[in-house]
């Protein structure tokens, strides 16, 4: 993975000191908070529920040993003793002071770590496919795409104010494991028949209060007009994206209201202004970063086969391991989704576990999901036993990766000031009605995913079952919706009704999956069930 | 539940981001603290916030019964209190009726 | 000593009126244009070789339009005076001269030592923009 050089260095060092200079002169009162506020949301601080929260980066949703312990080591030294891994792929901490922000910014910068641009109006984290590198079906490592869109977003002195916040996304293969087309900027790594690499642009997609799935806007570009062409992108959406209205003002609003037609036109113009002027790095700088991203040292001999006579072993294998481009290995999810469990929290114990059995056994590489689960991409068959084992002893052994209690939930009013309903208990009722893991298994991969409110950051339109949390008159009020997908199918779930109290939705999702137990067909998920029989046998059995 | 209705004013503490509640003289983590306004939130608002004893006040809703002050809206009794999913680290972690007293 | 008007430039201010960018038409002979957030700086190209000063309003500092139409001016080749003036704040000042300003025009002041510090704020850029700094990619790669 990317290693930080001397520039990469300088530039976290430069930011930890701007910020510590504005954090003093906030605290003087040199600066008002309405003067400071932009600022530290630059750095990823929220004044939340609770206290501040602090937002770190995790780019592309990579990290090692050495990061991922700095990570249980400010949950101790910081905060509460947990930390809350994102659907961005981040890492959220809740109780937060700002007189202390500075501090954790260096020690972040002291292993190459920051929490640049993770809030506020301006381009966020690149996410990008959680197995890459590691994944069977992979046509090109995303990843050195990511990390030179990390290097030419952050700072970026046109772009710091735009309309809105700005998301993208990166994957290189058909599957898309990121909800690729729920992103501003989605891009897909292709190759075409010469097996030349290029890009697949998509602007426009988003979720929140109108979701959209991003259109093609560029078929084919070549990796080395990446930056150029992003720059056009973003000129075209910093001059006219929307700025009167902060609900219309993301560029899937501008996508939309010119047509995709124009926004390319438009994009094409400005793109072939911006390659006379030089602002590509050069093939080298490519070549650079992809040589940080080549393979591990694999071992050619390592054995497919392993002992699976102890059963919950065998299931946790069956479950949770996902196949490996190379033999003998396995890609390891480990659930942060214990059943009654807050869906993507983790113990600062758990995390320096996590970063151990990476330094371990998946040479010195781990990964944040978008589903709020760790990933250990290189892990060699001959060693899962022993790292179930010792997950087992954690806490972290859940067999459930894709299954209906692989819940992804937002913080929701628990937590944050924007959320109209609470998320984490409705999660943790669900798990715990659908504990039974062979129950479980027998409804199969089932993506139920719950935001506490219209900003979706619990991504409920692409859920197999999605729950959005309302105010009702002061009540929490649920609404479920069936149908979407943030898979390569891509589609938008539907609302199925009238809107259930907590528990109330509890029972209509079981009503839910009896209704697909009834009527499935050989090979189909709870997702193909529902596309081909629609909503009304659902709605039937839930309301009737 | 019964009680007086108030107006009470709430925010941020500028340096630790503790939840704060205006007692009148100055700035308690304790809801029970709170006082009932008058006219005034806002014009404290301002000599607060401007004298960096606070951020993000506004004025809520609340009851206040036999000295225990319930803040009207879920979102602020959450802030009185803490996560309902870590009542262990709320502000009564061995309280069993907390997590009733947000619902 | 704070200053109300900041110039990192070596010639004299100009003293011609400033025509809001509203007022103008292509015959006109203005040469200092003020822009509002909204104005599309592309309609400029036609004059930027009579232009001696472009003030780039920010009434609020969030709405950073004024930095595209700045890029885009030097881009096109514009070398007099552009300005930025308003809601102008120390902390986007290194950004402001990254993108092509080379004045300053503060609601609230600024002293010129604070301004010099802001602009040295980056050891190093990573992207390469019309302030000529060599971006860390070319470093890398001589």
């Amino acid at each position: 993975m990317y290693q930080y050089d001397q520039y990469d260095q300088a530039m976290v060092d430069a930011r930890v000191a701007e910020f510590t200079d504005q954090v003093a002169r906030r605290v003087s009162g040199a600066m008002t908070e309405e003067q400071f506020r932009p600022l530290r949301l630059k750095n990823g601080l929220y004044l939340q529920l609770h206290a501040y929260m602090l937002r770190v980066a995790v780019p592309y949703g990579t990290l090692d040993s050495r990061q991922m312990r700095m990570l249980g080591q400010i949950a101790d030294k910081y905060d509460r003793g947990y930390g809350h891994f994102t659907t961005r792929q981040n890492i959220q901490y809740n109780w937060i002071k700002l007189e202390d922000a500075p501090a954790i910014l260096a020690d972040l910068a002291s292993v190459g770590m920051h929490a640049i641009q993770t809030s506020g109006n301006c381009i966020r984290n690149t996410t990008a496919d959680h197995f890459a590198g590691a994944a069977a079906d992979e046509v090109a490592d995303p990843r050195p795409y990511a990390e030179l869109l990390r290097q030419w977003s952050t700072f970026h002195p046109e772009f710091d104010y735009l309309p809105r916040k700005f998301k993208v996304a990166i994957i290189g293969s058909e599957t898309d494991r990121a909800a690729m087309k729920l992103h501003d900027i989605g891009i897909q790594v292709v190759k075409n028949a010469a097996g030349e690499e290029g890009l697949r642009v998509f602007v426009g997609g988003g979720m929140g209060r109108t979701p959209m799935i991003a259109p093609v806007i560029r078929e084919w570009l070549s990796p080395l007009q990446m930056v150029s062409y992003l720059e056009a992108c973003l000129r075209v959406y910093n001059r006219y994206g929307r700025r009167d209205n902060k609900y219309k003002a993301r560029i899937k609003i501008l996508v939309h209201e010119i047509g995709a037609d124009e926004y390319r036109r438009q994009v094409e113009e400005e793109f072939a202004h911006i390659l006379t002027l030089g602002l590509e790095p050069p093939a080298a700088e490519l070549a650079r970063i992809k040589a940080q991203f080549a393979d591990p040292a694999f071992d050619a001999a390592a054995p497919e086969a392993i002992d699976l006579s102890d059963p919950d072993f065998a299931l946790w294998v069956d479950q949770n391991v996902h196949p490996h481009k190379v033999p003998g290995y396995g890609i390891v999810t480990i659930s942060l989704k214990p059943t009654g469990g807050i869906p993507g929290d983790a113990t600062a114990d758990q995390i320096r576990l996590i970063a151990d059995l990476g330094r371990d056994y998946s040479f010195d590489e781990l990964r944040v999901t978008h589903a709020q689960n760790i990933v250990l991409p290189h892990v060699k068959r001959a060693d899962l036993h022993a790292i179930w084992q010792k997950l087992d002893d954690a806490g972290l052994a859940t067999a459930n990766l894709d299954l209906i209690s692989d819940i992804i939930a937002c913080p929701g009013l628990d937590y944050c000031s924007l959320a109209n309903a609470r998320s984490i208990p409705l999660a943790q009722k669900i798990s715990q009605r659908f504990a039974d893991v062979e129950r479980q298994r027998d409804l199969g991969e089932l993506k139920l995913k719950i935001s506490g409110c219209i900003n979706a950051c619990g991504h409920h339109h692409a859920g197999h079952i999605g729950i959005l949390g309302v105010d009702r008159k002061g009540v929490e009020n649920y609404q479920l919706l069936f149908g979407g997908s943030e898979g390569a199918d891509t589609s938008l779930g539907s609302i199925i009704g009238p809107g259930f109290s907590e528990d109330g939705i509890v029972d209509a999702i079981e009503r839910a999956t009896g209704v697909y137990l009834a009527q499935r067909e050989a090979g189909e998920r709870f997702l193909d069930t529902y596309r081909r029989i629609g909503n009304a046998p659902f709605k039937d059995a839930i309301y009737g | 539940m019964s009680g007086e209705k108030i107006k009470i004013l709430t925010g941020n503490d500028l340096l630790t981001g503790d939840v704060t509640w205006w007692t009148g003289s100055g700035w308690s983590t304790a809801v029970n603290d709170a006082v009932a306004l008058g006219d005034d939130g806002a014009a404290i608002i301002k000599t607060e916030e401007a004298a960096q004893r606070v951020v993000s006040a506004y004025v809520i809703d609340a009851t206040r019964e036999a000295g225990h002050v319930r803040p009207a809206h879920i979102k602020d009794r959450v802030r009185a209190l803490g996560p309902t999913v870590r009542l262990d680290l709320s502000l009564r972690p061995h309280d069993p009726a907390a997590a009733a007293w947000i619902a | 000593m704070v200053e109300t008007l900041i110039r990192l430039r070596d010639d004299a201010a100009s003293t011609a009126p400033v025509v809001a960018f509203a007022q103008l038409s292509e015959t006109s002979n203005a040469v200092a244009v003020r822009l509002l957030p909204g104005d599309d700086a592309r309609a400029l190209l036609p004059l930027l070789g009579q232009l001696e000063l472009v003030e780039v309003a920010f009434p609020a500092y969030t709405d950073g339009r004024g930095y595209s139409a700045a890029t885009f001016l030097r881009e096109r080749g514009y070398t007099g005076e552009l300005r930025a003036v308003g809601d102008v704040l120390i902390d986007q000042v290194s950004h402001y001269h990254r993108v092509g300003f080379d004045a300053f025009l503060p609601d609230q002041p600024i002293s010129r030592e604070a301004l010099d510090k802001a602009i040295a704020t980056w050891p190093h850029v990573y992207q390469r923009t019309v302030d000529g700094r060599t971006p860390v990619w070319a470093l890398r790669h001589g």
